[in-house]
């Protein structure tokens, strides 16, 4: 029975979809009500799938499956199907809690149930209505124009989550993956009148498409290799054999070359460095989208995507092993874009920048866990950091909604989004002060009490474990940032004192905001307690590593849980405390970007990458379409040639006309028949001249001629 | 009565051509019907000639020539009628200029 | 050359000279004066022919008649052709030509035929040329339908003129 059930968990959000769009997308409340009427019903779903996937033992082995024949390709079918094993059952876990609770706050966020703006014109974000009370006037927030065009994008973005995630193929996981894609390119560029918006959502388009590209090649090579799509006969260790031992290009195995591949459409999609330029510019969008598509959901997809190719990366390696080529790679761009966005976070002004970097740093984290072969602990980080990232960009979201509160009280034209102009929130805000602060602890990895420090520890405890004592330094000291700047984010929004009047006049947002927060917390701070290693000093052992046991199951082999040491968790006590420490301490005095150290212009530039591709790729690129294709090629030559053609068809008509038609047969044939007709008839007309004499003689002479030839003739 | 009949043929003939002459070749409308009478005329003396040369018994020919007389009578009377009804109407006699039935 | 012959010629003369000039002259009304002169002289080649009443006749009608009208309808339409310039038309040799033509070919056939060069024999005796005819033209058996045809012929042609010389009230 949970067969049919997973195949219908996508669908709620699909018709929410198409109900909004067609029907009611001028009715703000029955559009909202039916988008997170569908999330609800996928949620329970989800839920009901989960609980019965806990009841199974060993249900690594027994997955929720079921599969049709699709496309018949010669004399067998491509299946396509849906699936839950553990790993996706975790997953589906995690994605329907944060959709339900980002479609539940997108209410609050757009301002349902206020007045509609002065000046408000869909398109742009909107500007805030002036209402009197009690003869005075002021300004309130305004609802969003296209308020329910959003919740129909975004339940269309669900659809291609869970798409992605019940799928037991490559190509429906593909399909699930381009929807969202297409999803991110229409939320990011929600408030199209902005050029900012605009250009964010073709930069995020291209820069996942460049990674698509090659993951399509990935399937493609799958496909013509095994002949099949789906993960069941993809990872049977007979076809993963002859995966791992049939050399392909550049000296990698197929199973190499393929792993690259779908790991470089990872980098795209999960915003790794070097394709991590579209992530921060994708902040234009409203913050509902920042939590969903980049913290919670997509980027996650592409980690997910990845964990689930594991099988195949891994191919041919074990433990112990040193790790091959596509997994040295993958260790090397995680742990890498780790470090590179945790520096770049440090100097961001912008509160949801910060986030975006973080997310990136801690995609970083995961990528490089997966990399090093920790299964699990990529997932339990894939997990945690989807409740606590959600929980923050929500909270984050929060804030700029009271800033703009406070704007709009004072009239003033301040960015709400500026740290710099924020301070003293808690007071003002508290509810979102406290989920917030629970987050960034999360985000630190706050020992015990918050399940970062769980997935974390554990992604140390395995580097440090496995030998990859390069990995393990680098993601030590972004761990280290990560705590740092996660610190002055929280020092100068919340604490001290209020530093502009918006920030004075700020205030707490509506239930629908808060309470998601809630419940966003609770998660971030329970749900590392179901994977608490059992050699845990003190703590381990007690309640079983659930997590462990649970998700491992996925892979034909448990992986072994790596022996304890005290060197990953005093390194992660120390990189997280000291962090948090060092923030709070440098930024509780720092009032202005002036005085602020780390405004270095090379971390604000975020390493000038923006600036190299625009020179390396962009600028060729413009120059080849419009200088070369456009106007050497198409204009100078291609319509040189047509407009030869042409010239040369038109003389020639032109010339029939003139020569042929006019002359030959307009004047001599048509004009000349009749003409010669006309004078004939005209010199014969002058027979009948109406006269008599003339018929007279002229019959007379007829008559004296014959006379003549019959007396001559005959006679 | 010595006069051989070929004499009055060619006598007839002689004022037949000159009739034919008259008709086709003069401008004037009544001078053309002048030449019709000639002719007539040249007719008549034909028939009163062969009927005294050939057999004057036969009256025929007599009456052949008052007959001739009669239509010659009609048809002038009519000729003349339309010459002057024409004239009215177009204020010319010159056959030349009464040529509206033409193609 | 017998007195008959030369009454004859001289007859003859009177009548080609006569028509001649009807052909030719120019002033109409002379070409109608002409005319009676013609008429006059085939009136007396009638009579010479022994058929007195159409010599008669002749004088009568034809001239007493025709030649008046003709010279009534002279003076009618005298205006408009004023009997200056050509009264012949331009290409009056073709005519001319014509007409010799067919003279030159009937003088021919007539002076082929030797029957034609008899001079006439007598009148056999006895013979009322008028009564025969007067008895021609009213009897049954002979001429009388086509001397009431022609008759209506007349009624016909008098009303037909008097119709059309009358024409419409303008």
């Amino acid at each position: 029975m949970e067969k049919y059930i997973i195949w219908l968990l996508p669908i709620p959000p699909l018709i929410s979809f198409f109900a909004i769009i067609l029907f009611t997308n001028k009715r703000k409340a029955v559009s909202h009500g039916i988008a997170i009427g569908a999330a609800g019903l996928s949620w329970l779903g989800s839920m009901f799938i989960f609980i019965r996937a806990l009841g199974v033992k060993e249900f690594g082995r027994q997955i929720f499956g079921s599969s049709i024949n699709w496309l018949p390709t010669g004399s067998t079918w491509l299946k396509v199907g849906v699936q839950i094993d553990p790993l996706s059952a975790v997953v589906i876990f995690f994605v329907a809690w944060t959709v339900l609770a980002i479609f539940i706050y997108s209410v609050g966020y757009h301002n349902f149930g206020q007045p509609k703006g002065d000046h408000d014109v869909a398109g742009l974000p909107p500007h805030g209505a002036t209402i009197s009370e009690h003869g005075q006037t002021h300004s309130v927030p305004s609802i969003e124009p296209m308020y329910s065009r959003f919740f129909a994008f975004i339940s269309l973005f669900a659809f291609g989550m869970y798409t992605l995630v019940v799928s037991d193929n490559l190509l429906t996981l593909f399909v699930g993956w381009e929807i969202m894609g297409l999803c991110s390119y229409l939320l990011i560029g929600f408030w199209f009148g902005k050029p900012s918006a605009r250009n964010a959502a073709v930069k995020a388009f291209m820069t996942t498409r460049i990674g698509d590209v090659f993951m399509l090649l990935g399937i493609a090579f799958v496909y013509s290799f095994t002949g099949s799509l789906s993960f069941s006969e993809i990872f049977k260790p007979a076809m993963l054999t002859a995966l791992s031992s049939t050399p392909a290009f550049f000296g990698l195995s197929a199973a190499g070359i393929i792993g690259l591949f779908l790991f470089i459409g990872t980098v795209g999609k999960s915003a790794q460095w070097p394709l991590h330029v579209w992530l921060p510019d994708a902040m234009e969008g409203p913050t509902p989208v920042s939590a969903m598509i980049h913290a919670a959901t997509m980027v996650s997809a592409g980690v997910y995507m990845i964990i689930r190719m594991f099988p195949l990366i891994s191919a041919g390696w074990t433990e112990g092993m040193p790790l091959n080529t596509t997994m040295s790679a993958i260790a090397f761009i995680g742990a890498f874009t780790a470090l590179f966005a945790a520096s770049i976070a440090l100097a961001q002004n912008d509160i949801k920048r910060v986030l975006a970097y973080s997310t990136i740093s801690q995609l970083g984290f995961m990528v490089a866990a997966l990399g090093i072969g920790a299964y699990v602990a990529a997932a339990f980080h894939l997990v945690t950091h989807a409740f606590f990232k959600a929980l923050l960009f929500l909270g984050s979201g929060s804030v700029i909604h009271g800033m703009e509160h406070g704007v709009l009280h004072t009239g003033e034209h301040t960015d709400a989004q500026d740290m710099f102009n924020m301070g003293g929130l808690r007071k003002k805000m508290p509810i979102t002060f406290w989920t917030f602060l629970i987050g960034g602890l999360a985000l630190s990895g706050f020992p015990v009490l918050t399940a970062g420090f769980w997935s974390k520890d554990e992604i140390f405890a395995e580097a440090f474990g496995k030998g990859h004592i390069v990995v393990f330094i680098t993601l030590a000291v972004a761990a280290f940032l990560t705590a740092f700047y996660t610190m002055r984010q929280i020092t100068l929004t919340f604490l001290g004192e209020p530093r502009t009047k918006a920030a004075e006049h700020a205030s707490e947002t509506t239930w629908t905001m808060t309470v998601p927060l809630i419940v966003l917390a609770i998660f971030a701070i329970g749900f590392g307690w179901v994977g608490i290693p059992a050699q845990f000093p003190f703590l381990g052992g007690h309640i079983a590593n659930w997590f462990h046991e649970f998700v491992g199951g996925t892979l034909t082999e448990l992986p072994q849980e790596v022996g304890f040491s005290w060197v990953p968790l005093i390194t992660s006590l120390v990189v997280a405390l000291g962090g948090l420490f060092c923030g709070w301490l440098v930024y509780r005095k720092i009032k202005s970007p002036q005085e602020d150290f780390l405004q270095i212009p090379v971390l604000k530039n975020k390493w000038y990458f923006d600036e190299i591709y625009d020179y390396v790729f962009i600028k060729p690129a413009t120059w080849i379409a419009e200088k070369f294709t456009s106007l050497y090629m198409d204009q100078t030559v291609i319509d040189g040639v047509l407009h030869s053609v042409a010239r040369f068809s038109l003389f020639l008509g032109v010339s029939f006309r003139t020569y042929i038609d006019k002359r030959v047969i307009n004047e001599f044939m048509g004009d000349g028949t009749g003409n010669v007709v006309k004078t004939s008839g005209s010199g014969l007309r002058k027979i009948q001249a109406g006269r008599i004499q003339y018929y007279m003689v002229a019959s007379i002479t007829v008559l004296v001629i014959f006379a003549l030839l019959f007396y001559f003739l005959v006679l | 009565m010595s006069v051989p009949l070929s004499w009055y043929l060619i006598l007839a003939a002689a004022l037949f051509s000159i009739g034919l002459f008259g008709v086709l070749s003069r401008k004037n409308a009544i001078a053309i019907l002048l030449g019709v009478e000639l002719m007539l005329n040249a007719v008549n003396i034909n028939l009163v000639a062969f009927w005294r040369y050939l057999d004057p018994s036969q009256m025929g020919g007599q009456v052949f020539a008052v007959i001739v007389f009669a239509v010659a009578a009609a048809e002038v009377a009519v000729g003349l009628a339309l010459i002057i009804s024409v004239y009215r109407r177009r204020k010319t006699v010159v056959a030349d200029e009464i040529d509206l039935m033409k193609w | 050359m017998t007195a008959d012959r030369i009454i004859f010629i001289l007859c003859a003369a009177l009548i080609l000279a006569s028509g001649l000039m009807v052909v030719i002259t120019r002033k109409l009304i002379h070409a109608a004066l002409w005319l009676v002169a013609a008429l006059f002289g085939v009136a007396i080649l009638y009579a010479i022919l022994q058929a007195s009443f159409l010599a008669v006749v002749q004088v009568v009608v034809y001239i007493g008649a025709i030649a008046i009208l003709f010279i009534f309808a002279v003076m009618l339409t005298r205006r408009e052709m004023l009997d200056k310039g050509a009264q012949t038309r331009s290409n009056w040799w073709l005519p001319a030509l014509l007409g010799f033509l067919i003279l030159v070919g009937l003088v021919f056939l007539i002076l082929g035929q030797p029957a034609f060069a008899q001079p006439a024999a007598a009148l056999p005796a006895g013979i009322d040329t008028l009564r025969s005819l007067g008895t021609a033209l009213i009897s049954p058996d002979a001429y009388v339908l086509p001397f009431e045809v022609a008759s209506v012929l007349l009624l016909a042609a008098l009303v037909g003129a008097v119709y059309i010389a009358t024409g419409k009230k303008e």
